[in-house]
């Protein structure tokens, strides 16, 4: 029996293989080259105590987690509620770098949404996202005891990759 | 005027309008390269090379996403602190990865981007030379047996009974 006939109905099965598994695909979802990497240095102003300064070094020997965001910024509400919880939890410190943003707008919009921050650094013209490769706000980092950038939450922080990924993720570090 | 005609001519009004609407992005920026030609020629000729993570589709030269426009000012920047082409992509790659490069380079995670073309191509040229010989070698028809022939012959020489001449 000749067989020919199938050959085309295996490229197609080939062809819809790959447009099924690009279906799934966010193409948003750039994966950063700093996973695995020190984190960029910074020292910062913070954003409630404008003559006081923050920065990686102060964060040696400790998990912690860097939440990029600003008050213009939409889909960081999405995630806002969810971070006010984490910080309420205190199980891993949570730095706040307002970024791109007028410190008035910031804190007005704190005040507003409440705070989950265990400190706020201005980063005002986006240098420090910059070096951090950040393209979108919200992003989330998880950067562990020697200041190393363990994972990378591009978007709002969902339920899911709070339970499944960042704090499994923060309680296998803070144990190491 | 005839109502096509009125469309067309709208037609032509709006991509004139729209040509005109959109300046390229490099124009607006007020920047350190500014009035040094060469290096201003060298800092779009760069920007056409890097893609705007933001609008992905486009260079950062061509887009006015916030990203966009402080990715350029980061390559002026960097161009007037007297750095090298390699270095600022250098610079680039390290925070946003190969993705930024709007020509991705060659190695062994993009081999099947860079040579997945050409195989396509090759697999077609093999497919093609393969149908059109299976075309030319149609087998002739076997040899007539001398009594085939014999009786062809025959019929050929009758007189056809339906032959009107």
């Amino acid at each position: 029996m000749n067989r020919k006939f199938l050959i085309p109905l295996g490229v197609f099965a080939v062809l819809f293989a790959f447009l099924l598994v690009g279906l799934g695909l966010n193409p948003r979802e750039v994966p950063s080259p700093l996973i695995g990497k020190p984190a960029p240095a910074f020292v910062r102003n913070q954003l409630h105590a404008p003559d006081k300064t923050m920065g990686t070094a102060d964060m040696k020997g400790q998990v912690w987690l860097l939440n990029v965001w600003a008050s213009w910024c939409v889909a960081c509400r999405e995630e806002h509620p969810l971070l006010v919880q984490l910080g309420k939890a205190k199980v891993v410190p949570l730095v706040g770098l307002n970024y791109k943003d007028e410190p008035t707008d910031g804190k007005r919009w704190l005040a507003q949404h409440g705070d989950p921050y265990t400190v706020s650094v201005v980063d005002r013209d986006g240098a420090v996202g910059l070096d951090f490769g950040v393209y979108g706000v919200p992003e989330t980092f998880v950067i562990d005891k020697a200041g190393v950038i363990r994972y990378k939450q591009i978007g709002p922080v969902t339920v899911e990759a709070l339970e499944k990924k960042i704090l499994p993720l923060v309680r296998e570090l803070q144990k190491s | 005027m005839t109502h096509r005609s009125t469309i067309s001519t709208l037609a032509a009004a709006f991509a004139v309008a729209l040509a005109l609407a959109v300046p390229p992005a490099f124009a607006t920026d007020a920047a350190p390269t500014e009035k040094d030609p060469v290096a201003q020629a060298r800092a779009v000729k760069l920007s056409e090379t890097l893609r705007c993570l933001v609008c992905q589709n486009q260079t950062i030269a061509d887009s006015n996403a916030e990203l966009a426009v402080d990715l350029r000012r980061q390559v002026r920047e960097q161009i007037a602190a007297g750095r090298s082409d390699d270095e600022i992509i250098t610079y680039m790659t390290d925070r946003y990865g190969d993705f930024v490069l709007y020509r991705p380079p060659v190695k062994a995670t993009t081999i099947l981007l860079w040579g997945g073309p050409l195989l396509l191509l090759a697999i077609g040229a093999f497919a093609l030379v393969r149908i059109m010989r299976e075309r030319r070698s149609v087998p002739e028809a076997p040899p007539l047996t001398p009594e085939e022939r014999a009786r062809a012959e025959a019929l050929l020489a009758a007189p056809s009974r339906k032959d009107p001449a």
